[in-house]
């Protein structure tokens, strides 16, 4: 049987949702912590780690399709990662027939599998959805996880991702990222009259809707840690103002009026406020708003342009773009006000600072000799290095795990067109995310609950 | 009576026009009247702002300095702002491609407001002209090239309350 700490863990209710998970008990011997299967992703190389998926068992026929299309999405996601390699079920050796009976660890080491998933699929008695799965550590000859999920059969994709992000969690030891989903601008229309509209997709590009109200020229829209509304910018009074608009409910609010031009916005940790800047007279400064009351609190006062700023984990600090040295450069201050450090030390311009969600990197667009790069580096300035280049590569937003990056390509000339992308931080795994149209601004939200 | 006031107005500036700064048109209305409005746009309207005083002024690439020549089209402007009271403006600063989104929206406030702010100092009432940035978001010219950008580094006079020609 598993530990007391996983029995703990059996049958959690994840408050406000459909998903139920708990703890599966082993199917085969004692869980062993001696020899845990871990991918370790450090920078540079590494060889993504083998893993079956076997098909997931349809308790009755009527659960076949669904039981198919969970392992895709599963299959999907884990590949997309880039941190596994699928191995083709044409070379599977054995299929396990009862997902309870312990599978024949030989013959997934004989396909050079180092994981194996297996799961299976049934209609809860209330007409819910009941998955189970189990990872097994094909070496050790162990369960190292079992989980059951219990959902309404529609969100059978949440299922899922939370199905990969428990494979991806328990290999990798990173947090989980797969129930998430990302805003953006959806771009149609000339390049000299873009139409930009706010669209939200899942992570892998399924489930996608354009957000009501907001249309025209809208711009940067961010999550809320929540996940439950979106700032962002629209052009709807003629001049750029930042909006909030509530995702479940569809209100949408303009956040204060101001003499000047208010845009860059983004939460803070903890949701109660907002930094952006507010531009008089020319001169754009940093500024935080708190939500309740919406009472304003200036942060900077120079003559330079002061934007993009970004809170640190911890809503102590924020991470923010300014050319009051000359060039545009990174700097670091005190959510409550103080002097500014400047971290960013290297040739060429800095802007788009996001802070990591494990709060020792910066991501960061870089301008130099004529090219756009993504960038991370820590919060002190150190380690920086550029993992992407292009024509045009803007504004970084890290997956809830801090693991990936999503940004946006454009090309160049009048048929240039924006595109969302995706790369590991360790610069591995550069990939196009799929959208409809033209697609730029990425942000990523925080992972579903 | 209020229609009969802004007909004469026109019809004064219309005058205005052919007696005093184009010798051509002097000619052409002395020879066919009816050419006088094919030969160029009358004083007070959009497009003569836009054609013959010129509604915009250009920038270095990520500055906002008004050079000797956007200083000449400015006066012009504000002159012509000066003849033709009624009208309003709003200011439209803009930047080429080659910046982040957000720097290039305050970098095109920035260059709204040192457009503004020249008309303001040169007599025209603050209350007339109001100002937008537009960032990279709305390019002139499309390419992605030295020339293109050039002509997107812009601040843009668009006016309100004229005839449009």
């Amino acid at each position: 049987m598993r530990t007391t700490k996983d029995a703990a863990a059996a049958m959690r209710l994840i408050a406000g949702i459909a998903l139920l998970i708990g703890a599966l008990c082993g199917a085969d011997r004692a869980y062993a912590q001696s020899t845990p299967l871990e991918i370790t992703v450090g920078g540079g190389q590494f060889e993504p780690l083998p893993v079956a998926v076997s098909d997931f068992q349809p308790a009755t026929p009527a659960m076949e399709l669904v039981a198919d299309d969970l392992g895709s999405v599963i299959e999907a996601d884990l590949l997309r990662s880039g941190l596994f390699r699928v191995i083709p079920k044409a070379a599977f050796i054995a299929q396990p027939t009862e997902f309870n009976t312990p599978p024949v660890y030989a013959d997934w080491r004989a396909i050079k599998a180092d994981a194996l998933v297996t799961g299976r699929v049934e209609q809860a008695s209330d007409g819910r959805l009941l998955v189970q799965f189990r990872v097994f550590d094909t070496e050790a000859e162990e369960q190292i996880e079992g989980l059951q999920l219990l959902s309404d059969p529609a969100d059978w994709r949440r299922v899922a991702h939370k199905v990969a992000d428990g494979i991806y969690s328990k290999l990798t030891g990173e947090g989980p990222y797969f129930d998430s989903r990302v805003v953006f601008v959806d771009e149609t229309g000339p390049k000299g009259d873009r139409r930009k509209r706010l669209a939200i997709m899942d992570q892998d590009g399924a489930n996608l809707r354009y957000l009501p109200g907001a249309d025209g020229l809208v711009l940067t829209p961010r999550f809320s840690p929540n996940d439950q509304s979106v700032l962002y910018i629209s052009y709807d009074t003629g001049e750029p103002q930042v909006y909030l608009t509530n995702l479940d409910t569809g209100q949408r609010e303009m956040l204060g009026t101001f003499p000047g031009m208010t845009f860059a916005p983004r939460f803070s940790p903890d949701g109660g406020q907002v930094v952006l800047s507010l531009s008089q007279d020319g001169n754009t400064d940093l500024f935080v708003m708190r939500l309740a009351d919406r009472q304003m609190r200036r942060l900077t006062t120079n003559p330079a342009i002061d934007t993009s700023a970004s809170f640190s984990p911890d809503g102590s600090q924020i991470v923010f773009e300014s050319d009051r040295g000359g060039s545009q450069q990174l700097y670091i201050m005190p959510t409550t006000g103080g002097p500014a450090q400047r971290i960013s030390f290297g040739k060429g311009n800095y802007g788009t600072p996001v802070w990591s969600p494990r709060g020792d990197t910066i991501a960061f667009t870089k301008i130099l000799s004529g090219r756009f790069h993504i960038g991370v580096m820590r919060t002190d300035g150190t380690d920086e290095r550029l993992l992407s280049s292009s024509f045009l590569d803007e504004g970084p937003t890290f997956s809830p795990n801090g693991r990936v990056l999503a940004f946006f390509r454009e090309s160049p000339g009048q048929a240039g067109r924006a595109q969302l992308m995706s790369i590991d931080i360790s610069g591995q795994n550069l990939r196009v995310v799929e959208t409809p149209n033209a697609a730029s601004d990425p942000a990523w939200s925080p992972v579903r609950k | 009576m209020k229609t009969i006031t802004i007909a004469i107005i026109g019809a004064a500036a219309l005058l205005a026009a052919c007696s005093s700064s184009d010798d051509e048109n002097v000619d052409a209305a002395a020879t066919n009247s009816a050419s006088t409005i094919q030969t160029g746009p009358a004083p007070n309207t959009v497009e003569y702002f836009n054609v013959v005083v010129g509604d915009r002024v250009f920038f270095d690439t990520d500055r906002h300095d008004l050079s000797t020549e956007a200083q000449f089209i400015l006066s012009k402007q504000a002159q012509w702002f000066a003849e033709n009271p009624g009208v309003t403006a709003v200011i439209e600063g803009h930047a080429d491609e080659r910046g982040t989104r957000e720097y290039n929206l305050a970098l095109g406030a920035r260059r709204a407001n040192a457009a503004r702010s020249f008309l303001i100092s040169n007599g025209v009432d603050a209350s007339r002209l109001r100002s937008v940035s537009f960032g990279k978001e709305r390019p002139a010219a499309l390419g992605s090239d030295e020339n293109s950008w050039a002509q997107n580094r812009r601040a843009v006079a668009v006016v309100e309350g004229a005839p449009s020609s």
